[in-house]
């Protein structure tokens, strides 16, 4: 019961990562139709950024944990949010308007060159931190019982996430930009037409995407103090994933798709077998789709005959 | 306006536009160049690298005014000539054909032209892997339109059909081909079918999803397939039998033509060898095109519901095309295993699915002779790039985005009818 | 003309989206060498009519009984929209023109005739190596595919990419491609949307024709009256998922419903008809 609590917790707060990312592809996928391969290298970049402003701070002699972290966290979504930019200004806008596979090879293209560039300019080898976060509590506890322990930092995730969640429903439902955002998913034609920038709302859906990659950057450097430049890559695939399972062009949709393959990886390790949790997610995915084509929480798209 | 007012005005804008991306450029710079971290003596150090930044913000900064003035003169990208020219007017049938028959001509003489260079015949042998490859994948993703991302699947079941039987029960390179291939197929209905009923995205996730599946169950079920260690001292092929050795127990190839035994046999026979099954891989897909059921795969690409409303089961068509694919990328893992000798799950990553892709979609969804010149350029690009070994892959990944760029259609967009009607114009 | 049972029978047919009564309680005939029109004005379910004929939806209640002259008779409500083409030879256009663009005019019309072809070709194999028999089935379907093109005067664009071709020869193109696929009842959604007024005259010689000639059932949709009212053997009127109306056009031109439901009523027939709703509901 305990282990399964633990990993009840350990799964939520993995997942809360996969899904933050999940929120960039899903985004992206829905305004202009694309999988943007490169997006889990835009988290792994903002991860080795959240590395070097930790590193910066700490031997500045900052030692207020939550300034570290909050002053993180905006040079990191500022940063990060100009690659997202940069990216599809380069790589998706000139492709605009051509068929449907040519941003896909471009996107793999990036990808390349990030994982290349991160591994020149900032070395091959791993970086660790040392944690900023330690402690926890033990829920439960008692006379020489103690139930599943919940980490300070997991909690940190959990509840950054839940707000980013609430805010950023509040942004897309009730804001002006929201608005145009969710126009132009739907037709992006006559936003042109409308007069709206279209150029500069998808450019700002990637670097919202973005952002909020960065945020799971900065998490997961705090999380788990290791990265190299492979990360974005394996995240990548479980993002998009989840992205999927939970409905393409869903927020909460990818919200809940990250959970759910969180969960998966952290029960199937702990009681089956952890080489095969991939193939378990994966496998999950399937069966899923082949009951509900489009994810959880997707739209059918019912084409008009 | 005057002249000059309008040129300063050009001036100006071009060089806001310049500084905009100096701005850009030093934003992104700044983590990646102008910082980064070291090992130190008590955890990380923060190093700067100023002068690094100063230069790649320069850098950006003329590069763009460079290419706003390139762009301005030929340009390039005027929005007439991103809706690419209709597909019927390129490049006539003619010039295509005379340029199929002369690759096929240069491929054949290759050896002769490049007597006592093992390495350009290697290199091509590698080309000619991922000739076979792409023209596989081409059925899938090129004529029915199906995104897939694991092709390299297929490619692993022939490589480690051929190195689990050839080690284990001694079968022969030719004995497994076919084994090879109906396995591959095989494999192809099976992953094909939950896949019928989703949307093209969808599709491409579950496909990416197969892929690492079988890349996992290669590294992790040791007992069978060797781990993450693989299978070593697979045999090579043979010529009819005769084994290209410097001796054997019977008759060697040297033996029987009277030849002194040298490597570089061997390694022209593997050349020849491939080059066959490219091209008969070549006639297959060309023949398929032209029948029944390679009309039915690019109508299904094109429409679905048309295709039901005449009757057409685009199940079975659909199914058709994974399996043709997946055979034909089955036995160019025969074929790779055999040369190297030795296979693992490494070979077998997703990158190879997307190189394989990216060969595809360079050379332009559904023509042939694109993609043999994608695959070329994909190969002897890095090969050439061996000496910059560091920035190989780097620059390996900007080519592509720039090819893509300039050329979103492909190397080559023409498509070919399978069927023509004589004349042309209806005598009234 | 066929006297005995029609090629088409519906029989109370209902499509239900949840909330939303598409069709109520449809009944009505189409026989062989006839053209029978379904009109009424937007959203009166004519589409979703086509739909449940030819397998695209499962209609929630009643049937649809199709009189092949090989296979006796076939419910189409029951057979999804692949096997409503193939076994009982019942081809629709589509109200969005629905040809495959990138390939050739001469290629769409081969596809049409993709199961026969199949066929001959015993699984590729006999194709692959050129059998007798599969040349012979694939000089035919040539024949017959430059024989419709021919007719529908679309012969000397038959090498160029259907995407590219104006309009109205695209919706000629799909009429050929229809006629290859050999069918017994051909269903044509709007055929004469965007035609300019000759190539509308010249679709109902075509579709008279057609229906004459080949002994086939043609079912349109239509909102061109010119056209149904010249073309039409039979006509069918639908208002909100019902059947207001159904005859020859004679009675239906003077029909006072049809005539509502088209143009509205004048106040003194609304306020009789007022009258009269309110007297039933008080008996």
């Amino acid at each position: 019961m305990n282990q399964a609590l633990q990993q009840l917790i350990n799964g939520l707060t993995l997942g809360a990562v996969y899904g933050l990312i999940a929120i960039g592809y899903t985004m992206v996928y829905g305004i202009i139709g694309m999988i943007n391969f490169a997006h889990g290298d835009i988290y792994m970049v903002s991860a080795f950024i959240a590395v070097t402003c930790f590193t910066l701070l700490a031997n500045s002699g900052i030692s207020s944990v939550v300034a570290s972290i909050v002053v993180t966290l905006i040079v990191s979504i500022a940063l990060t949010s100009v690659f997202g930019w940069t990216v599809e200004r380069v790589g998706y806008r000139p492709l605009r308007g051509s068929n449907r596979l040519a941003p896909l090879i471009s996107s793999i293209g990036i990808s390349i060159f990030l994982q290349n560039m991160v591994q020149l300019t900032q070395g091959a080898r791993v970086k660790s931190i040392p944690p900023l976060v330690t402690g926890g509590v033990n829920l439960f506890a008692g006379e020489g019982f103690h139930g599943p322990y919940v980490s300070y930092v997991q909690i940190l995730i959990v509840a950054v996430t839940i707000v980013l969640m609430v805010a950023f429903t509040l942004f897309i439902n009730k804001t002006a930009f929201g608005r145009q955002q969710r126009a132009c998913e739907q037709d992006q034609r006559m936003m042109q037409f409308l007069g709206y920038n279209v150029d500069r709302i998808i450019a700002l859906t990637f670097m919202i995407g973005a952002a909020l990659a960065a945020v799971a950057g900065v998490m997961v450097t705090l999380y788990y103090g290791v990265i190299d430049f492979s990360i974005g890559f394996e995240a990548g695939i479980k993002a998009f994933t989840a992205a999927v399972l939970g409905g393409i062009g869903s927020i909460p949709g990818a919200m809940l798709g990250g959970l759910v393959i969180g969960l998966i990886e952290a029960f199937w390790s702990a009681y089956l077998s952890p080489e095969y949790k991939d193939v378990a997610t994966f496998v999950i995915l399937i069966v899923v789709l082949m009951v509900r084509p489009s994810g959880l929480l997707g739209r059918p798209e019912v084409e008009k005959v | 306006m005057s002249s000059t007012a309008t040129q300063e005005m050009n001036l100006h804008f071009r060089v806001k536009d310049a500084l905009g991306a100096a701005v850009v450029a030093g934003l992104v710079g700044l983590p990646m160049l102008g910082l980064t971290t070291r090992d130190g003596a008590s955890g990380l150090e923060v190093q700067t690298r100023w002068a690094l930044l100063a230069v790649f913000i320069a850098v950006a900064f003329t590069g763009r005014i460079t290419l706003q003035m390139l762009l301005q003169r030929f340009r390039l990208f005027s929005k007439r000539r991103l809706r690419a020219r209709p597909t019927s007017e390129l490049t006539g049938n003619g010039s295509l054909v005379w340029a199929g028959a002369a690759c096929v001509t240069f491929a054949v003489l290759l050896p002769a032209l490049f007597a006592g260079n093992r390495y350009v015949v290697d290199t091509a042998t590698t080309v000619l892997i991922y000739v076979m490859l792409g023209w596989g994948l081409n059925v899938v993703v090129g004529l029915a339109g199906l995104l897939d991302l694991g092709y390299v699947a297929f490619y692993a079941v022939g490589a480690y059909t051929y190195g689990l039987l050839s080690t284990h029960f001694g079968l022969g390179f030719w004995q497994c081909l076919p084994i090879a291939g109906g396995l591959a197929a095989t494999f192809g209905v099976l992953l094909g079918y939950p896949t019928l009923r989703l949307r093209g995205d969808y599709l491409a996730i579950v496909t990416l999803g197969f892929g690492e599946i079988i890349r996992l169950v290669l590294v992790n079920w040791g007992d069978v397939t060797g781990g993450p260690n693989g299978i070593s001292s697979i045999p090579k092929p043979t010529f009819f039998g005769l084994p290209m050795q410097a001796s054997g127990d019977g008759p060697t190839f040297a033996t029987v033509f009277g030849l002194d035994y040298s490597p570089g046999q061997r390694v022209i026979f593997l050349y020849y060898l491939i080059l066959v099954l490219a091209l008969l891989t070549n006639l297959l897909v060309s023949r398929l095109r032209r029948l029944p059921v390679g009309r039915a795969w690019e109508a299904v690409r094109e429409d679905e519901i048309a295709c039901k409303a005449m009757g057409i089961n685009v199940t079975n068509v659909k199914l058709s095309a994974f399996a043709t694919g997946a055979m034909l990328a089955g036995f160019a893992g025969v074929f790779f295993a055999a040369r190297q000798g030795f296979i693992s799950p490494e070979s077998f990553t997703f990158s190879e699915s997307a190189t394989i892709l990216a060969i595809v979609v360079l050379g332009g969804m559904g023509s042939q002779l694109g993609v043999v010149l994608a695959a070329s350029l994909l190969v002897i690009l890095p090969e050439l790039g061996r000496d910059f070994s560091e920035y190989r892959m780097l620059l390996f990944g900007i080519a592509m985005v720039v090819i893509m760029v300039v050329r979103p259609g492909g190397l080559i967009s023409h498509r070919r009818a399978t069927v023509r009607a004589p004349g042309g114009e209806a005598k009234p | 003309m066929n006297a005995a049972k029609p090629l088409l029978s519906v029989e109370s047919l209902t499509m239900q989206f949840g909330g939303l009564r598409a069709i109520e309680d449809l009944s009505m005939t189409a026989r062989a060498g006839e053209v029978t029109s379904v009109i009424g004005p937007n959203g009166a379910g004519k589409t979703t009519f086509f739909n449940c004929l030819t397998g695209f939806y499962k209609p929630t209640r009643g049937c649809v009984k199709l009189t092949h002259p090989h296979h006796g008779e076939l419910r189409l409500d029951a057979m999804r929209n692949v096997h409503v083409a193939r076994v009982g030879q019942v081809v629709r256009t589509f109200q969005n023109i629905r040809l495959f663009p990138r390939m050739t005019v001469l290629e769409n019309l081969m596809i049409a005739q993709h199961n026969v072809l199949q066929e001959a070709s015993r699984l590729s194999i006999a194709g692959m190596f050129r059998s007798k028999s599969y040349r012979r089935a694939s000089e035919k379907a040539m024949e017959n595919a430059l024989t419709w093109l021919e007719r529908l005067s679309v012969r000397d664009i038959a090498n160029k990419p259907a995407g590219d071709m104006p309009y109205g020869v695209q919706r000629r193109v799909e009429i050929a491609r229809a006629m290859c696929a050999d069918p017994i009842l051909l269903c044509l959604d709007e055929p004469a949307a965007g035609l300019n007024p000759r190539e509308s005259a010249e679709l109902t010689a075509l579709l008279t024709a057609l229906s004459r000639e080949q002994g086939i059932g043609i079912l349109l949709i239509e909102h061109d009256m010119s056209v149904v009212m010249k073309v039409s053997d039979h006509i069918v009127v639908l208002n909100h998922g019902k059947k207001i109306a159904e005859g020859p056009p004679s009675t239906i031109k003077a029909n006072p419903d049809v005539i509502s439901a088209y143009l509205g009523e004048d106040d003194e027939t609304s306020s009789r008809h007022e009258a009269a709703q309110e007297k039933s509901a008080h008996a």
